[in-house]
């Protein structure tokens, strides 16, 4: 029984640290801007294509750091380009830039790459199967969860011990508030899209180890994932995101394993409405009273 | 709104009039096949579809991103029940024939294609509409990527025909074959959402869409009046999703064939995109917005997909999909700095030179 879980197990636990680490930019920037960032998973996306291009010209140990300092630059660009001007608008109209976004980014990158598939490079060490209790995995799916606790721990370290933590906590909790107090809203707003991308870009890495193709819409699906595990767990919390996600990871390979597979994406959806109907805060959220 | 002089009703008639003998015209002399045809069938089919998408999100101000699901919804109802016993076989050949041994004509298939559709709104409504703005925006996208699941499933296959392809139903031409409509696809589609477009008008302007119409301005400030939120919301949400089924169907019809793996969220989003640009709350605005989106992105722009020269001069930058992406930039330069794209909440018809003070009258 266990041997046969096993892989479905192992691969759960793998994709749902990578969904955590999107869901991490879900969660931050839906936490201080109240925004959906839809065009968060195609940011992930972007971070594979360009993996794919940079190792076609530099070596590995180059192209990650690199990957990561461009992916960062296009959360960066974006978050001034389409969100920054609409900062006094309706939250609907900068929903609405969002999916604008997200549609720029696909078509863009279909037209880059010409609409193919593209083989995503074998990172080193990552990329080499082992053998675990009888199951055969990748080393990346033993890789994951560890990156994921650490990188996770840094950040909730950052927010809760750094200034710039401090300011961030701040403005999530009142924004005017917060202008009023000196924190430049709009640097603090970069750095949590700054963070969220560089943590998709390493989501990215990991998740298109594991299933080496990229495609101009394939960031879609496991950005809704996440922003699902990022509600699940509470919107605005990171440790809810990563548990969330982990759930999520976890479920849906459990769904795999019992032969519906059609319906993997669809549990995550129908979670996603349980949780809104029952507990509409998530796992950890913060109760929020409406104002008239 | 204000009653409609007379002049007002007639200029009306006669540019719905107009529409009908310039779509005739251009088929008559362009033939069915050519681009214009093609950017009117879908242009026309999107138009219903923006405006039923409108009718939830600029007019009743629930931000829903089920639309492609409810399209799916009613797409298949009028594939399913329309294909032609003879056909039956062959198109569920792994599902031994298929479950449903009848077929309808397309009238009452089309109808039906709405109300199933209705019905799923009145089902999944129930629970998404006690969810709130972005919450509801992700619930109902959830919800459309369920249906869109559930009718790939292999245990529906019978009915559904699985991840299969569906063909062989009455098509825009073959309905009309025969008839003395012959070879006049574009006027039949225009008349068929044009009487779908005048319902949801006519929806617009009673008082349930003035009820809609002040849940959208203020929740609170409308229930306090005494409107009834849930009730009416739901309400919205089914009307919408009717006619989302409806324009299914006839993009079934379009199309010629159909796969459940085509209605995906990015379709939802076009369609949300449209709204915008003609302005979310106008009803014409959204017919403008379609046509000219179709347009845009099937005909007009067509030339940056191949590569041109000026003299000896090969212009850079110009390839397959460059098309796509000069038209999402100039969405976003309307997203961003026209928001309220190119009606606002105006309607055509309520247009006025703006008066001597510069004020414009509003209706």
């Amino acid at each position: 029984m266990l041997n046969t879980l096993l892989p479905y197990l192992l691969a759960g636990i793998s994709v749902g640290g990578q969904y955590a680490l999107i869901a991490v930019g879900y969660t931050m920037v839906y936490g201080i801007l109240r925004l959906i960032n839809f065009a968060h998973g195609d940011i992930f996306t972007a971070a594979g294509f360009f993996m794919v291009y940079l190792t076609a010209a530099l070596p590995i140990w180059q192209a990650v750091p690199l990957v990561i300092i461009l992916t960062v630059l296009l959360g960066f660009t974006v978050e001034r380009v389409a969100y920054k001007p609409l900062r006094e608008a309706p939250r609907m109209s900068v929903m609405i830039s969002a999916i604008g976004v997200s549609y720029l980014l696909q078509n863009l990158m279909w037209y880059v790459t010409g609409g193919l598939a593209k083989q995503y490079p074998v990172l080193p060490k990552l990329g080499d199967t082992i053998q675990i209790a009888g199951a055969s995995t990748k080393v990346v799916t033993l890789v994951t969860p560890v990156l994921t606790v650490v990188l996770v721990l840094a950040l909730v370290l950052l927010i809760q011990r750094t200034k710039i933590g401090m300011a961030m906590r701040a403005v999530s909790k009142d924004f005017e508030t917060a202008q009023l107090m000196g924190i430049k809203i709009n640097s603090i707003i970069s750095t949590t899209f700054i963070i969220g991308s560089a943590l998709a870009a390493v989501g990215s890495m990991l998740y298109f180890s594991n299933y080496s193709t990229v495609t101009p819409t394939i960031g879609a699906m496991p950005g809704l994932k996440a922003f699902v595990a990022a509600v699940f767990g509470g919107i605005g919390s990171i440790p809810g995101a990563v548990i969330g996600a982990l759930i999520i990871g976890i479920c849906e390979n459990l769904i795999k394993a019992a032969g519906y597979t059609t319906f993997s994406d669809a549990f995550t959806f129908a979670l996603l409405i349980v949780v809104l109907l029952f507990k509409p805060t998530g796992l950890f959220g913060e109760k929020i009273t409406e104002k008239v | 709104m204000k009653k409609m002089s007379k002049l007002q009703t007639a200029i009306c008639f006669a540019v719905v009039v107009l529409l009908f003998v310039g779509g005739w015209l251009v088929e008559k002399y362009a033939g069915t096949s050519s681009m214009a045809v093609t950017v009117l069938q879908k242009g026309a089919v999107y138009a219903l579809l923006a405006v039923s998408m409108n009718l939830l999100n600029g007019f009743t101000g629930l931000f829903s991103l089920g639309q492609a699901g409810f399209m799916l919804v009613g797409a298949y109802t009028y594939a399913v029940l329309t294909i032609p016993m003879a056909k039956r076989a062959a198109i569920y050949q792994y599902y031994g024939g298929g479950a449903l041994q009848f077929t309808m004509s397309f009238l009452p298939a089309l109808l039906l294609a709405g109300v199933v559709a209705a019905a799923f709104a009145a089902i999944i409504g129930f629970p998404a509409l006690r969810l709130k703005s972005d919450y509801l925006a992700i619930a109902t996208l959830g919800f459309a990527e369920i249906i869109r699941a559930a009718v790939q499933w292999d245990v529906l296959g019978p009915v559904t025909n699985g991840s299969n392809l569906l063909k062989t139903y009455p098509t825009l031409k073959s309905i009309l074959k025969g008839t003395f409509m012959q070879g006049n696809t574009v006027v039949f589609v225009f008349f068929m959402v044009a009487v779908c477009i005048g319902i949801i008008l006519l929806v617009i302007n009673s008082t349930y869409g003035r009820a809609f119409k002040a849940i959208r301005d203020d929740e609170i400030a409308a229930e306090a009046m005494g409107i009834n939120l849930f009730k009416h919301k739901q309400m919205a949400f089914i009307i919408s999703s009717f006619f989302a089924g409806i324009g299914g169907a006839l993009l079934a019809m379009y199309q010629g064939s159909l796969q459940a793996n085509a209605f995906k969220s990015s379709m939802t989003y076009e369609i949300m995109l449209m709204v915008v640009i003609g302005g979310m709350g106008s009803v014409s605005g959204s017919v403008i917005a379609s046509f000219l989106f179709i347009a845009c992105q099937e005909w007009w722009l067509r030339f940056l997909d191949e590569t041109q020269f000026i003299g000896d001069f090969q212009i850079p930058l110009l390839g397959s999909g460059f098309r796509m992406v000069v038209f999402s930039a100039i969405i976003m330069v309307v997203v961003l700095f026209f928001r309220k794209g190119l009606m606002g909440d105006n309607e055509l018809w309520n247009l006025k030179l703006p008066k001597k003070n510069g004020k414009k009258v509003k209706a």
